[in-house]
């Protein structure tokens, strides 16, 4: 940490540091509106399909008693994958003091946020019966593996929201203090409340730093814990491609992927649209980059691993799933998501070229597409290969394709997941202004005074 | 004691159509302690053989029938002292079909929704073809019941796994356990819901059926209570089906009414569980389909075993 001397130039550049940060709450133009109306209108037209489910029943969706988890599934499986990120980032690159991710962090817990709560709103979504989730309480059976991941999730969920605020307080004094006309009144107010009274002494920067601490160190068993056991939920039965001990950790490395890939792209939405150029930095990609290539490797070898081993032995119902991905009906999807979604990346940003900001993020978009159809495949084929053969049933109890319906639904929850982001952007700094600021070598003593001009 | 019961159990067995027990509730059934003369209201009740029948108010008569907390209390326990178990003579199925008909008249299912259904099998490519009715096979390491999170299907002290479908939560993770694929899912409202709607829940039948809940097989355990069988054992017309009682080592057969020893009849005929390498231990004992006693006639699907 370089110190810089003279007050004055400490006041200016934490002046620019405040003035840009504050710019994604400040703006509100067209393109803002728009943004919001677009994302409210697919919101609503999915909670729309919702109803209908509601009412007609679970059979409005393209699943059947055979394939009786569907899109829906998979969706809510990559999403849980998306929220990983949360913690890799925040807290074990924090942890090992890793200086380049601190201003990442808060966009990894963005998008944490935003993917659990959804994952939460989802397998809701999939009950045949929503009206009694609190059975999940009254009656929980704790041998399920649903209420394990009912448990971590909800565990998760809380620690990530608390990772997101508290370093946001100090943040939330500092625009209290220094903004004004600029802001509305109810976004002033509760800045003003969520500031809790911080008045930036020694002694509360000192519990702040514990606190993360602690809850850093804490989120790492719960963040392994959500996504191993949404694994269970299939490890834990008899199913050809299901039944693999791998399970726990192919899923939390293709979890690493998946966020990696989103962060990456909500960091360059940000740098374009909110001029953030000088913040998000081009070694940032750079070094985003690198962690995605490590994950991507990481995944790779579970890849090979879940894939090669059985493959060699082609057990009886195991050889007719493998087949069914390798050759059969699934092999264009399954060939195109491990090839662009994995192995070209890969090798792409090996080359520093594909590690600047705009190749990068195009690499990203390609890779969480991927991603999303992984979990497909990892949920819908098994299940349209039981070990009994399927008989006595209308023609589209044998495969599986998702309705209108579930596709509305999906479509809702990409959306939905785009409003907390976006609202939560709206409201809060994209970037921790006064660690960042203090990272530039500004003093805190600067933070609470109010600005000259 | 135990001879009394078992003779008995014989002798309702033989008499297994007449009474019809009803499965109304306390509060259809107070209503009508109230009309003595024929109003002409016709009221739809459910029978143990499972036809849905229409009667006059009237006719009624308050039986003691438990209420719906009673009722599922005394289903969860099961029957006191037994151990039912079922053999399925594979050798004898003509793939008649009528025990998945039976079973979806009791079981208020519709035409694509199977308890049982019969599936033609054929174990390798130089083997015989065959038929194989299959349902839940009431596992005693069951992989269902152990990842419901709300206990809404468990196994009963008579080895029973059965489902209440007002707690069921319709998350489905038993369909997706069970390697048997016995279990269906009521993805619309189901068949004749409209008849069936002011019908008490009876557990032991899970009649009425209900929108967004999963069900399979149970036994009959609303019929084994009232000392019949099965539906599925008694509407086979070939002698497929056995059912009885492990603690007694005494099953039936469903056609025939013959009673033999279990353990005998298991022993003798090579019987053999399906899929027992995957741990279930399962409660249905499958005869090998040797010396057939017809050809078989259905065109084998592409399928693995």
């Amino acid at each position: 940490m370089n110190k810089i001397e003279s007050p004055e130039e400490s006041r200016k550049l934490l002046d620019k540091i405040v003035f840009d940060l504050t710019r994604s709450i400040v703006k509100n133009d067209e393109l803002t509106r728009f943004w919001f109306f677009i994302l409210i209108m697919f919101a609503a037209v999915g909670l729309w399909g919702w109803g209908i489910q509601i009412d007609k029943g679970l059979g409005v969706t393209g699943m059947r008693d055979y394939v009786s988890w569907g899109m829906y599934i998979a969706n809510f499986v990559f999403f849980v994958a998306v929220s990983l990120i949360g913690f890799l980032i925040s807290s074990t690159l924090h942890l090992l003091n890793i200086s380049w991710s601190k201003p990442i962090s808060r966009v990894a817990e963005q998008v944490a946020i935003a993917a659990v709560a959804l994952a939460g709103i989802i397998i809701v979504n999939d009950m045949g019966h929503p009206d009694r989730l609190l059975n999940v309480f009254i009656h929980g059976r704790f041998a399920s593996p649903i209420v394990w991941d009912v448990s971590v999730v909800m565990t998760y969920l809380t620690i990530s929201v608390l990772l997101f605020y508290l370093p946001l307080i100090p943040d939330l004094a500092l625009l209290r203090d220094r903004m004004g006309d600029e802001i509305p009144k109810w976004k002033m107010k509760i800045y003003s409340i969520l500031a809790l009274g911080w008045n930036g002494n020694a002694k509360q920067y000192k519990t702040i730093y514990h606190a993360m601490r602690v809850l850093m160190i804490l989120i790492i068993p719960v963040g392994l814990s959500i996504h191993t056991v949404t694994s269970w939920l299939f490890a834990a039965t008899l199913r050809a491609g299901w039944d693999s001990t791998i399970m726990g950790p192919y899923f939390v490395a293709g979890a690493f992927v998946a966020g990696s890939a989103a962060v990456i792209m909500l960091m360059y939405a940000y740098r374009l649209r909110y001029g953030l150029k000088d913040y998000f930095e081009d070694i940032h990609f750079n070094q985003m980059g690198k962690l995605l290539v490590f994950v991507s490797l990481l995944y790779l070898y579970f890849n090979v691993n879940e894939f090669l081993v059985p493959g060699y032995k082609m057990k009886a119902a195991e050889g007719v799933h493998l087949l069914n991905i390798f050759v059969g009906k699934y092999a264009l999807m399954f060939w195109s998501v491990q090839i662009f979604g994995l192995i070209l990346p890969i090798i792409l940003m090996l080359f520093k070229y594909f590690r600047k900001p705009l190749p990068l993020t195009i690499i990203s978009v390609v890779v969480l597409i991927g991603a999303w159809f992984k979990r497909f495949i990892i949920v819908i084929p098994t299940l349209e290969h039981p070990f009994l053969p399927i008989q006595n049933v209308p023609e589209n109890f044998h495969h599986y394709s998702p309705t209108g319906i579930e596709i509305m639904i999906t479509l809702f929850s990409f959306m939905a997941a785009l409003l907390i982001i976006t609202i939560l952007a709206k409201l809060f700094p994209v970037i921790t202004i006064w660690e960042y600021a203090e990272e530039k070598g500004i003093d805190k003593k600067y933070f609470s005074e109010q600005p000259k001009n | 004691m135990e001879k009394n019961t078992r003779r008995k159990f014989m002798k309702t067995l033989g008499a297994s159509l007449g009474v019809a027990g009803l499965t109304g509730g306390t509060s259809l059934l107070s209503s009508c302690n109230r009309v003595e003369t024929v109003t002409g209201d016709k009221i739809h009740l459910l029978t143990s053989s499972g036809e849905l029948v229409e009667v006059d108010k009237s006719q009624l008569k308050p039986a003691d029938m438990p209420s719906l907390t009673e009722n599922q209390k005394r289903g969860r326990k099961g029957l006191p002292g037994k151990s039912w178990v079922m053999v399925i003579d594979l050798a004898k199925c003509r793939n008649a079909r009528e025990c998945m008909k039976a079973c979806q008249n009791h079981h208020q299912l519709r035409p694509e929704q199977h308890h049982i259904t019969t599936l033609q099998m054929q174990d390798s490519e130089d083997t015989a073809p065959y038929y194989m009715p299959k349902q839940c096979q009431h596992c005693d390491n069951p992989p269902c019941t152990k990842v419901c999170p709300v206990n809404a299907t468990f196994k009963r002290e008579d080895g029973i796994v059965l489902i209440d479908n007002e707690r069921c939560i319709g998350c489905r993770f038993c369909i997706a356990a069970c390697p048997y694929s016995a279990r269906i899912f009521n993805w619309f409202e189901p068949r004749d819901a409209d008849k069936y709607k002011d019908v008490t829940y009876n557990i032991e039948a899970n009649v009425p059926q209900k929108k967004g809940t999963v069900s399979k097989c149970l036994f009959s355990a609303d019929r084994l209570r009232d000392d019949k069988m099965p539906t599925c054992a008694s509407a086979c017309p070939n002698g497929v089906y056995w059912f009885g009682d492990r603690n007694e080592d005494a099953v039936t057969n469903g056609t025939t009414n013959e009673t033999v020893s279990f353990s005998k009849l298991i022993k003798d005929n090579a019987a053999y569980n399906l899929m027992d390498e995957l741990g279930t231990k399962p409660r249905i004992y499958y005869l090998p389909p040797k010396n057939r006693t017809t050809p078989f006639e259905g065109n084998i699907e592409e399928h693995h075993s």
